[in-house]
C-alpha cells in the first residue's frame, strides 16, 4: 500500500468530506419528504389496504384513472380549475405591470414610500384573514349591502351565489397581491439605463412612444419569465384562497382539483383516487414547466435552470 | 455586502431618476391622474382594514345601524375580552409562537448549511446533488403519499408535522445558495491559509458576510409558518393541537358562515352577548391577527424587497 494514493477522485471527496457533511442533513430531509413520497404514488395503481401497507397491496393498473376520467366531476374540476387561472392570468397579470409604471412616474419619493407601505401589506396577511376583512366588506351587514339596501335594491348574498364566485376569487386576490406583485417590475425599471431614454428624447420620441419603445423592452425579459411561470402553473388555481370562499353551494363552479383532493383523500380516505387525480396534476404541471423552461430559453431570455 | 451596496447606489441613482425625470415630465393632466389612481389603489388597501379596526371597538347597534365607518362608535372593549377569554384561541396563538421560532431556527439551520455546501462547485457530484434539491420544485408526489408517509412515521397529529416536513424550502435553499456562491473564493482561501479550520472559515467569514440573506430567507420562513394553515387542515385533526390559522378560520369563517342562516350566537356569553354581536368579535379577532405582522412589517418590507432582487438577480 502506498502513503499517497493516486486516486484523485477519492483525494478529492476525502477532502471535502467537510463539505459533504454539511449537505448530508439537507440530502437526508429532501429523500424522506419528497423522494419517499413517490413511491406512495404507486398506490394510484393499487387497492391501498390500510393494514397491508402499499407494498402488499394488489395491483390494479388503470382501474382509478378510467374512475377519474369517467366520472361526472372530472370535467367540471378541470374546467374551474383552468378558468378560474385563466381569469387570474388575463386580470391579474397587467394589473402590477401598470401599477408599477404608474408608480415609476411618482417623483414625490415620501409619496412612493407610502403607497408602496400600504399595498405591500395584505401580501403578508394569510387568506384567512384577508377572507375576513373581504366578508366584513361583502357580508350581509357589511358595506357593500348597506348601500345597496340604501339605494332602494335587495341585500345580495356575494359567499353563497355561484354567479359571482369566479369574479369575487379573481377580484380578491388581485386586491391582496398587486402591490407586491409590482416590486420585481420596479426593480427592471431601475435598472433600465437612463442615457436610453435622453436618446429616445433625442430622437423626438414622446412620452408614450418612450414607453413603448424604452420601458416595455426594459422590463420584457420578466415579463416573459412571470408570464410563462404563472401559465405552468395553471392547474394550480390557489388552494389556500379558494377553500375560504367555497361552500357546497359553490361546488359547481368553484370545486378545483386541489380542494377536492383534499376532501376526497383526507375527509373521505379513499386515497387511491384522490392520489390519481394529484399525480394527474403532477405531471401535467411538471410538463407544463418544463415547456415553459424551454420556451423562455428559447427566446434567448434567462431561464430557470 | 450587499446592504452596502444598497446603501452606497441608493442617492445616486434616485439623483439618476430625477435628472431624467425633468427631461420628460408628463402633463400636468397625466401627472395628476397617476397620483388619483395611485391614491386610490392605496384607500382601497387601507380602508377595508381600518373598518375591520373600527368595528372591532364598537358596540353591534352601531355596526347595524352604518357599518360604514373608520372611527369606532360607542367605543367598547368587550369583544376583546371575548377573544382573551377564548381559551383555543390563546392555546394556538401560544402553539404558533412556538412552531414559528423553532421552526425558523431549524429552517435556516438546515438550509443554510446545505446551501453552504451546495456553493461549493468544486466537489464531485456537486451537480447531482443540486438536482436533488431542483426537481421537487417540479414534481411533487401530491398530497395523499405525504399524508400517508406522516401517517407512517407518526408525525399525524403532532405539532412537529409544521416544522419537520418543511424543513427545507427549495426555492430559499437555492438562493442562500446562490448568494454564498457569489461570494469570492478569495477571501476563504486567505483564512485557509492562515490556518482557519472549515467549521472557523463557515463561522467567522461566511456568516458575518451573509446576515442579509441570512435574515431574507429566516423571514420568509417565519411568515410562512405563521400563516401556515395548509398543514393543520391536512395533518391535525385534534383541534387542541391546532395553530393559529386554523382557529382563526373556524371564528372568522365560521362564524360568518352561521351568519348566513339563523343567528347562532350561542357560543357567546350572557354578558357580551347584549353589546357585541359575530361581527364584532370576527373583527377583534382579524385585529389580534394583523398585529403581530404589523409590529413586524418594517422588517418585513425591508428584507422580502431584498430577497427578490437576490431571486431576480441571480436566479
Amino acid at each position: 500500500m502506498s502513503a499517497k494514493p493516486v486516486h484523485a477522485l477519492g483525494t478529492r471527496i476525502w477532502k471535502s468530506r467537510f463539505i459533504y457533511l454539511l449537505i448530508l442533513p439537507t440530502i437526508i430531509y429532501f429523500a424522506i419528504f419528497t423522494y419517499a413520497p413517490f413511491y406512495g404514488i404507486t398506490i394510484a395503481f393499487k387497492d391501498y389496504k390500510i393494514i397491508a401497507g402499499i407494498m402488499d397491496s394488489p395491483w390494479v393498473g388503470f382501474k382509478h384513472f378510467e374512475a377519474m376520467f369517467t366520472s361526472e366531476k372530472f370535467p367540471t374540476l378541470l374546467k374551474n380549475t383552468i378558468i378560474i387561472s385563466l381569469y387570474r392570468l388575463l386580470f391579474g397579470f397587467p394589473i402590477p405591470i401598470l401599477f408599477a409604471l404608474m408608480l415609476n412616474e411618482v417623483r414625490h419619493m415620501l409619496f412612493k414610500r407610502f403607497i408602496q407601505t400600504v399595498t405591500y401589506f395584505p401580501h403578508f396577511l394569510s387568506w384567512v384573514v384577508f377572507a375576513g376583512i373581504i366578508y366584513n366588506f361583502i357580508g350581509p351587514s357589511g358595506i357593500i349591502n348597506l348601500v345597496l339596501v340604501n339605494t332602494g335594491l335587495d341585500k345580495f348574498n356575494f359567499t353563497t351565489n355561484p354567479d359571482v364566485f369566479r369574479t369575487l376569487v379573481v377580484i380578491t386576490a388581485i386586491l391582496k397581491e398587486f402591490g407586491w406583485g409590482a416590486i420585481i417590475y420596479l426593480a427592471a425599471l431601475s435598472g433600465i439605463d437612463s442615457q436610453l431614454y435622453e436618446a429616445a428624447k433625442i430622437d423626438g420620441a414622446g412620452k408614450l412612444r418612450q414607453i413603448w419603445h424604452v420601458t416595455l423592452p426594459g422590463i420584457r425579459p420578466i415579463i416573459a419569465l412571470l408570464f410563462c411561470l404563472q401559465l405552468a402553473g395553471i392547474l394550480d388555481a390557489g388552494f389556500d384562497q379558494i377553500f375560504m370562499f367555497l361552500n357546497p353551494a359553490l361546488y359547481d363552479v368553484g370545486d378545483i382539483i386541489d380542494t377536492y383532493v383534499y376532501r376526497l383523500g383526507i375527509l373521505q380516505s379513499q386515497f387511491e383516487l384522490a392520489t390519481a387525480v394529484g399525480l394527474f396534476k403532477g405531471v401535467i404541471g411538471m410538463i407544463l414547466i418544463i415547456t415553459a423552461n424551454t420556451i423562455i430559453r428559447r427566446m434567448g431570455e434567462k431561464s430557470l435552470w | 455586502m450587499v446592504e452596502q451596496t444598497a446603501h452606497a447606489t441608493q442617492p445616486v441613482s434616485e439623483l439618476k431618476f430625477s435628472t431624467r425625470r425633468s427631461l420628460d415630465a408628463n402633463p400636468w393632466w397625466a401627472q395628476s391622474l397617476i397620483y388619483l389612481i395611485l391614491i386610490g389603489a392605496g384607500l382601497i388597501t387601507l380602508l377595508p382594514m381600518v373598518n375591520v379596526w373600527a368595528i372591532s371597538f364598537s358596540e353591534a347597534h352601531e355596526i347595524y345601524k352604518n357599518p360604514m365607518m373608520l372611527w369606532p362608535k360607542s367605543f367598547t372593549l368587550e369583544s376583546y375580552k371575548y377573544i382573551f377569554n377564548t381559551q383555543v384561541l390563546l392555546k394556538a396563538f401560544g402553539i404558533t409562537v412556538f412552531v414559528t421560532l423553532v421552526g425558523t431556527f431549524l429552517n435556516l439551520l438546515f438550509t443554510a448549511t446545505g446551501a453552504y455546501g451546495l456553493s461549493k462547485t468544486h466537489i464531485p457530484g456537486h451537480r447531482f446533488l443540486l438536482w436533488i434539491v431542483i426537481i421537487p420544485m417540479l414534481f411533487g408526489a401530491g398530497l395523499i403519499p405525504m399524508y400517508i408517509l406522516l401517517k407512517n412515521i407518526g408525525l399525524l397529529n403532532s405539532i412537529w408535522v409544521m416544522i419537520i416536513p418543511s424543513l427545507v424550502a427549495p426555492f430559499n435553499l437555492i438562493l442562500m445558495r446562490n448568494f454564498f456562491w457569489s461570494i469570492p473564493e478569495s477571501l476563504e482561501e486567505s483564512a485557509r491559509i492562515d490556518g482557519a479550520s472549515d467549521m472557523r472559515v463557515l463561522w467567522s467569514i461566511i456568516l458575518p458576510l451573509s446576515k442579509p440573506v441570512i435574515a431574507t430567507v429566516g423571514l420568509f420562513y417565519a411568515v410562512g409558518h405563521w400563516n401556515d394553515f395548509f398543514s393543520g387542515l391536512f395533518f391535525i385533526s385534534d383541534n387542541s393541537k391546532w395553530p393559529l390559522q386554523m382557529v382563526l378560520r373556524s371564528i372568522i369563517i365560521d362564524f360568518n358562515m352561521l351568519n348566513m342562516g339563523t343567528q347562532n350566537t350561542n357560543t357567546l356569553n350572557d354578558s357580551s352577548r347584549l353589546i357585541v354581536q359575530p361581527e364584532n368579535i370576527k373583527a377583534a379577532t382579524i385585529i389580534f391577527a394583523i398585529v403581530p405582522i404589523l409590529l413586524v412589517y418594517p422588517f418585513l418590507q425591508k428584507y422580502f424587497v431584498k430577497g427578490i432582487m437576490l431571486g431576480s438577480v441571480k436566479g
